[in-house]
């Protein structure tokens, strides 16, 4: 064996030895993440309603019962009590009617609840909680125990999903970049970033997701959310279709307060 | 003297080595096992095979890895946690431990942050 030999050979075997000490395989993981609280004494949930409001493009108020509803059906193993979204705001003006002051001033409130035939509330309804402040007026009736059990009672004591949805129309200006393709010198297409000066047009989610007791009428757990989405404001984009966008987005979120989620990945065994 | 003791630390040395070499031998074997049928989804089963392996050596880095993700997918995060930086502490220029750690961390860090609420 010549020296040559003996040095291709040893290089093999240190190069299978590298090859087997970097063995790898990829594999798919689901990690488990438990729920933020324990629902386990709970056989029913009620999506109550929300105090909402901000864009008259769309009732949040509807939309957000809607689409919860439907979620927690598919995604949690709680029975999903069918009932028609309250209207919070109007159940606080009752109560300050009652007591001798005055309702907010506004006219239908999207909040309530009324949309037209069409699903969207008409012109000329204007929402009574246009913002963060008009929204605070009214979340004292979240604090009100006797009233969640009350409610409670009503259903025989589910666990009770409601909060505030303030979805609000946003506008953003300033440079943003872009890809622009363009000819060379040479004939050959190439792309190039350009900046230049936007007006941006949008949406803004911030809804506010309370859990309560529907036995006792406390507040078990709540999670507030933030998201806003921005288009050319030479795009229309509907309203409905950016608050589903932004939904989207929180509704993961949602989910794993109240129930186990598994988050999909993958990793990297070795030998 | 000194040649009595060169000579017992040979000796020594030439029995520890096949004996380390047995125990590496017996925890890859674990870990191979570990990995095929945790690729066919029986995650406890691999998981027990993982950490038999670093019973056997605990040295080895690649089973503490593996034994990160097992406990990881059946959500013992804190068994994990300790897996993983086990790993990392024997490899620590290891970048698929790193990687997997990382990724880790994120659902780990998500998960205590919701129970300090």
């Amino acid at each position: 064996m010549t020296g040559k030999t003996a040095a291709a050979i040893a290089s093999l075997f240190i190069a299978l030895g590298s090859f087997g000490c970097l063995a790898f395989y990829e594999i798919g993981i689901e990690t488990p993440i438990q729920a933020k609280f324990d629902v386990s004494s709970f056989q029913r949930v009620l999506v109550v309603g929300f105090l909402a409001g901000g864009s008259k493009g769309i009732d949040p108020n509807t939309e957000t019962a809607r689409l919860l509803r439907s979620q927690l059906r598919t995604k949690q193993d709680m029975k999903v009590i069918d009932s028609d979204a309250i209207s919070l705001v109007t159940e606080v003006d009752r109560r300050r009617q009652a007591a001798g002051g005055v309702p907010m001033a506004g006219g239908t409130a999207v909040a309530s609840g009324t949309p037209t035939a069409s699903g969207v509330p008409s012109a000329s309804d204007e929402p009574k909680i246009k913002d963060e402040k008009d929204l605070q007026s009214y979340d004292s009736i979240f604090a009100d125990v006797d009233y969640w059990k009350k409610l409670g009672e009503e259903y025989q004591g589910p666990l009770i999903v409601t909060g505030s949805v303030l979805f609000t129309e946003v506008q953003k200006s300033g440079m943003v970049s872009h890809p622009r393709e363009y000819i060379d010198s040479l004939g050959h297409q190439q792309v190039e970033e350009v900046r230049e000066f936007s007006d941006r047009k949008g949406y803004a989610l911030a809804p506010k997701f309370i859990f309560i007791d529907g036995r006792t009428g406390a507040q078990l757990y709540s999670e507030s959310f933030r998201e806003e989405t921005y288009y050319p404001s030479s795009q229309n984009m509907p309203a409905l279709s950016s608050y589903f966008e932004l939904m989207d987005k929180v509704l993961p979120s949602f989910l794993s307060a109240l129930s186990t989620q598994k988050i999909k990945g993958t990793r990297i065994l070795l030998k | 003297m000194p040649i009595r003791i060169t000579l017992a630390l040979v000796l020594a040395l030439g029995m520890a080595v096949p004996a380390y070499a047995d125990r590496r031998s017996d925890a890859k074997a674990q870990v191979d096992f570990g990995i095929a049928v945790a690729q066919k989804g029986l995650w406890k089963e691999a998981t027990y095979r993982w950490e038999k392996a670093v019973e056997v050596d605990p040295t080895y880095a690649a089973a503490w890895n593996d034994l990160g993700i097992g406990y990881e997918q059946q959500g013992k995060f804190d068994d994990a946690r300790k897996a993983y930086e086990k790993a990392i502490e024997l490899e620590p220029k290891n970048n698929y431990i790193r990687q997997n750690y990382d990724l880790f961390r994120e659902i780990y860090d998500r998960q205590n942050r919701r129970r300090d609420r």
